[in-house]
């Protein structure tokens, strides 16, 4: 074997058996260095013939360049082994818990829901937003929507009232949305049309009912408005309430003292369980009273009847949430149990769109 | 309201089914509550013939009866019932029978080893009555194999309506046929009443006693004496319908009266003659006056109740009930018959204020036909000759019957431009013609029809009253439907108030911030009204429901803290809720106002890579300044002052204002002695902001942001450790910050506090970075060392602060 067989073959097994960048580093100065074994073969040239040199040279680069090789190979092994092994020691449990985002937690009242979801549906039909106090006065809770004096609704046993001021005037709390309708008809001028969601009272306090309870009224007055565009209305707020291709209603006649003719409005169902489904069954379930406003209600309110037509309809904003998202029960929607409102509660960004859908 | 298929056939010839009349009676407004027919239940119940009872081998108190069920074949029974025996007819039931009084169905069995293929019934086991003593047992005519429903004639059903105020006249059958005849069900049968006349002059007199201004309290009072009858049970089959709507029969003249309550919706009182004293007065009573009424409870009267008396004192609550002392029983020989007519307003009153529930009450306060005051005296006078004969005097009648013409000038086009309806006027003049009321056409206008509303509809006052009477006997199901055509074609413009818009997103922007949306009532107690700045005596409610619901809530707090409390009591301690909704400063309209509030309890919770921190006046500034940032509430303005109102913790707490006369709010922990008032523990802060109160974005022309200025140059940090008194506000350094530098800051935040070794005694060190923007050029070090150099003067001079070494 010749010396630089000898040689290559000792660096090589030097470098293969470098186990670090260090003694790596080592090996290639030992080799390669300026007083490395190949940089002295390379210095003997200049001593030698041209023939020599030409022969010598080549085998002496040769071994250099193999040299070199293996070195950058063994570099990278190195390199890669290192990284391993940092990625090793930075592994951590990825099945750890992450603390819930704030917005997971979150909730949206169903009634505060609903209300967006009526807004989007009557927005889109034209309908404005009116609102009103919720302590109004005798006069715009029952007088001017022509409620008889003497009427049991006026009692003591079904509204709340606070003392006469010093005027004499008792003031009590709202028991509909109605009075709002009042309101705005005195405040604008036709066409009208609104809905007013709000809270309202009354002395009722068991299973089915709160002394405090939401109601939505609605009210569209101009000089043609019939009976035939506020079954449309209804039909087609219930189709886009409830998010069904079809809901069957029925019309009854009945009686309130702010509407003549006066309805109660049924919708067709099913009942299976806990569950009610709209437009099939055979079943009818009452959703909300409505009516061509009563000419005395336009005339306390500076409207000639024989002029302005038009009608109002009104329904329980929590009772239509129970109906739709199947509550069982209303006292637990003012009970703030976290339990009750983490499950029937709305995500923060389940906004209520037309265009997306009004619930996800 | 109640009544029988039957019942109602006595007024109405009709071949319709009872299907076709329930639906019909929802569909024209009196709507159907209930049908119980009891044909349902017993129609598998048949009349059966003992052919044999022999006693049953195995058991003494057993028979073995072989029974004809009228198939032919005998079927073997064994029966339990002490009265079975060879020969009785009795009710048979198959095997496969639901025995409503027993709950079960009827299987076949072995009875102490002997089959049994049946059951022979008592009228407890159909509930007829309470009877278990034995079997039924029927006359021997009763026919075998005949469905004993039919045979007792016990399948009429019975139909109850749930009766809207404003129709008087449909609290009687015969009003409710009326309706029907008219919805085309058939014919209205009209039972002409004939007078009685009178053998002699009524003994008894009436007087009503009444100032001017009082008489329409009793404008008519007619009376007669029957004597010389024989009372008793009242015929079967009015027995058997009075049973059937629920009334208890007592006997013939008592149940005359609320037979014909109602049949015509007309009460009646019946007084036994031989216990009235002297002559009868209808008066006010006196404060005080006591009467023991014929639920045998005695009532304390006052003089807002209108009383029948006689010599001896009240005989009678007017047209709410009678009184004990002067009631029919089976020894009244002479009875005395009342038909009179009542103010509905004052008996509507006095019912409630007595709390007296009756069937003439009903009645009174929806106002009774006042035309059919003395027919309803007539028909009874006639009940009374029929069933317990006797010898009726002349009908005397004070007062006069009240005057009820209401003529209504009706355009026919009406009822289209109401409901949108087109009917042929030949059917609107029908339907109103078979409701009773008059029409008169008018030769000049065919529109125009003159409608005289008859004397049994107090409710109808106007045209809109006409066209519902035409629209709902035509069926409100048969207007059509049609779009409300838009206002406005364009695409809808954008409806909601700033208020409106600011209340939808705060909710939002709260549950982002991973709090739970509570709703809670809008009344507090008077205590914590108080706690919270209201309380007064404007707010607190005449009628409360309850003690701690007794005032309108000035704040949302109270109502969350004790929310947040409840939830800790149920063992979830770490809540976060908040409330946006109305609170009350005033009994005025501008005083409701709309605040946003939240309550945080407990801590963050514990987790594997963070400490659990209790709560802290700082998470309830971030949930505020998170709802203001996310309502688009223009910040530069907003100045926290240290402190806030009397419920929040003096030292931490925040008062957050626009200038000092605008407040918008506070934010804080709670102050001990308000959580000890609302028995609230825990660590526990919130904020409430009124939304009235912010300020409304700067009103632009267009939509354009402001021009986005990037800077080439890139922005450095530099740290400065300011020591300065305990009491040195954090904005105060800041804002001298700010003072000493107006171009190059672009940025600022305090990144460390503190106190303890290495600080002097009630000094502490605050830590800011600020962020420094070249505009245009990038900054030497001497500029930079000028810019920090008058920044540590400027926040000297300011705050006292020494530059921490």
């Amino acid at each position: 074997m010749s010396d630089l067989q000898t040689l290559e073959s000792s660096t090589l097994t030097a470098i293969a058996g470098a186990t670090d960048e260090t003694a790596l580093e080592a090996v290639r100065v030992g080799a390669l260095g300026k007083k490395g074994t190949i940089s002295a073969l390379l210095a003997t040239l200049g001593k030698m013939s041209p023939d020599e040199r030409k022969s010598a040279g080549a085998a002496i680069n040769a071994l250099k360049d193999k040299v070199n090789e293996a070195l950058t190979a063994r570099r990278t092994v190195l390199k890669d082994a290192a990284l391993e092994q940092r990625l090793a020691s930075e592994t951590v449990d990825v099945t750890l818990p992450v603390r819930e985002a704030a917005s997971e937690r979150g909730r949206i009242h169903p009634i505060s829901q609903v209300m967006d979801e009526l807004t989007a549906i009557f927005a889109d039909m034209g309908f404005s937003i009116a609102e009103g106090p919720d302590i109004e006065s005798d006069d715009y809770n029952f007088t001017k929507l022509n409620f008889p004096a003497g009427h049991p609704a006026r009692e003591m046993h079904d509204t709340f009232f606070f003392e006469p001021d010093a005027k004499g005037e008792r003031k009590l709390l709202r028991t509909h949305t109605s009075p709002v309708q009042v309101r705005t008809m005195l405040a604008s001028q036709p066409p009208i049309r609104v809905i007013c969601p709000g809270r309202t009272y009354r002395c009722d306090s068991d299973q089915t009912h709160t002394p405090m309870f939401h109601q939505v009224e609605g009210l569209v007055i101009d000089k043609s408005a019939h009976l035939g565009h506020l079954k449309w209305v209804l039909e087609e707020f219930c189709k886009a309430f409830f998010e069904v291709p079809n809901v069957k209603m029925r019309f009854r006649p009945s009686f309130f003292p702010f509407t003549e003719p006066s309805m109660e409005v049924d919708i067709q169902c099913r009942r299976s369980g806990g569950e009610i489904r709209f437009g099939e069954g055979e079943d009818w379930l009452e959703i909300l009273g409505c009516g061509m406003v009563h000419p005395n209600v336009l005339r306390n309110c500076g409207l000639d009847p024989d002029v302005y037509q038009g009608f109002a309809w009104g329904m329980g904003i929590d009772r239509i949430a129970m109906l739709k998202y199947g509550m069982p029960d209303l006292r637990p929607f003012f009970e703030a149990d976290v339990r009750w409102l983490s499950h029937y509660g709305f995500r923060p960004l389940d906004l209520p769109t037309l265009a997306g859908g009004l619930s996800a | 309201m109640k009544f029988t298929l039957s019942w109602l056939k006595d007024h109405l010839d009709t071949t319709a089914s009872l299907s076709e009349i329930v639906e019909t009676l929802t569909r024209i407004g009196l709507e159907v509550e209930h049908v119980i027919d009891p044909t349902d239940k017993l129609k598998d119940f048949t009349v059966a013939y003992v052919i044999d009872a022999k006693q049953h081998p195995n058991a003494d108190r057993l028979r073995v009866c072989m029974v004809d069920t009228g198939t032919g074949t005998p079927v073997q029974v064994v029966c339990g019932a002490p009265n079975a025996r060879t020969g009785m007819k009795s009710v048979f039931s198959p095997p496969g029978t639901y025995i409503p009084g027993k709950d079960m169905t009827l299987g076949k069995g072995v009875i102490r080893g002997v089959e049994s293929n049946g059951m022979l019934c008592s009228a407890a086991e159909l509930q007829l009555s309470e009877d278990h003593d034995g079997i039924i047992d029927l006359p021997d005519d009763a026919p075998v194999g005949a469905r004993y429903v039919d045979y007792a004639k016990l399948g009429d059903p019975v139909i109850e309506i749930n009766l809207t105020p404003n129709r008087p006249d449909a609290t009687g059958v015969h009003g409710i046929a009326r309706d029907l005849a008219a919805a085309g069900l058939g014919t209205l049968k009209d039972h002409a009443i004939k007078p009685a006349g009178g053998a002699f002059p009524c003994p008894v007199n009436v007087k009503l006693d009444f100032s001017t201004k009082d008489k329409h309290l009793a404008p008519m009072f007619a009376l007669r004496l029957v004597r010389g009858v024989k009372n008793g049970p009242a015929p079967e089959w009015m027995q058997q319908r009075l049973k059937a709507i629920g009334l208890r029969p007592i006997n013939a003249l008592v149940d005359i009266t609320n037979y014909v309550t109602f049949d015509r919706g007309r009460p009646l009182h019946v007084f036994d003659a031989k216990k009235v004293a002297g002559n009868l007065t209808v008066r006010r009573a006196k404060d005080g006056e006591e009467v023991l009424a014929l639920d045998g409870k005695t009532y304390t009267l006052k003089s807002d109740n209108v009383v029948i008396a006689d010599d001896k004192g009240v005989e009678s609550i007017a047209g709410i009930m009678g009184g004990e002392h002067s009631g029919c029983d089976d020894a009244t020989t002479d009875v005395l018959i009342e038909s009179a007519l009542w103010d509905s307003m004052n008996i509507a009153r006095s019912g409630r204020a007595l709390g007296i529930v009756t069937d003439a009450r009903y009645r009174f306060e929806r106002g009774v036909d006042p035309a059919f005051c003395v027919p309803g005296a007539e028909l009874a006078t006639k009940l009374v000759m029929d069933f317990c004969g006797g010898e009726p005097s002349e009908l005397i009648v004070a007062g006069e019957q009240p005057k009820s013409d209401t003529a209504i000038d009706f355009p026919l086009s009406e009822v289209q431009r109401l409901t949108g309806l087109e009917l042929e006027r030949s059917e609107m003049v029908r339907t109103l013609e078979k409701l009773g009321f008059g029409v008169i056409s008018q030769s000049t206008n065919a529109d125009r029809i003159i409608v005289k509303v008859p004397s049994w509809r107090p409710d109808v006052e106007g045209k809109a009253d006409i066209a519902e009477e035409i629209v709902r006997i035509a069926g409100v199901d048969n207007v059509a439907s049609v779009p409300l055509p838009r206002i406005d074609t364009a695409v809808p413009k954008p409806i909601l108030t700033l208020l409106q818009k600011r209340t939808r997103q705060a909710r939002r922007a709260l549950a982002s911030q991973g709090l739970v949306e509570a709703v809670t009532w809008s009344f507090v107690s008077k205590e914590q009204a108080e706690g919270f700045g209201g309380g007064q005596p404007a707010l607190a409610l005449a009628n409360p429901i309850a003690a701690d619901l007794s005032d309108m809530r000035p704040s949302l707090l109270p109502g969350l803290l004790k929310a947040a409390q409840r939830n800790a009591d149920r063992g979830f301690g770490d809540v976060a809720l908040f409330e946006v909704g109305q609170i009350f400063k005033g009994d005025g309209e501008k005083d409701q106002r709309m605040a946003a509030a939240t309550v945080r309890r407990g801590g963050s919770g514990r987790a594997w890579n963070a400490k659990a921190t209790p709560v802290s006046v700082f998470d309830a500034k971030a949930d505020a300044m998170a709802m203001l940032a996310a309502l688009g509430v223009p910040l530069g303005g907003l100045h926290i002052v240290s402190g806030g109102p009397a419920w929040l913790h003096p030292g931490r707490s925040g008062t957050m204002q626009f200038g000092p006369k605008n407040v918008i709010g506070w934010f804080g922990e709670f102050h001990p002695r308000t959580l000890e008032m609302l028995d609230v523990d825990g660590p526990v802060a919130g904020f409430e902001i009124i939304l009235d109160d912010l300020p409304a974005p700067r009103a632009k022309p267009t939509k354009v942001k402001p021009k986005l200025e990037l800077s080439d140059f890139m922005p450095l940090e530099r740290d400065f450790a300011f020591i300065v008194d305990r009491s040195v506000k954090s904005t105060d350094i800041l804002r001298a910050v700010q003072a000493a530098e107006k171009v190059l800051i672009s940025g600022l935040n305090v990144f460390d506090i503190y106190e303890g070794a290495g600080i002097p005694e009630g000094r502490k060190s605050v830590g800011v970075t600020v962020t420094l923007q070249p505009r245009e050029k990038t900054l030497t070090d001497a500029e930079i060392e000028e810019v920090a150099g008058r920044i540590v003067a400027e926040v000297t001079k300011k705050t006292g602060a020494t530059l921490r070494g």
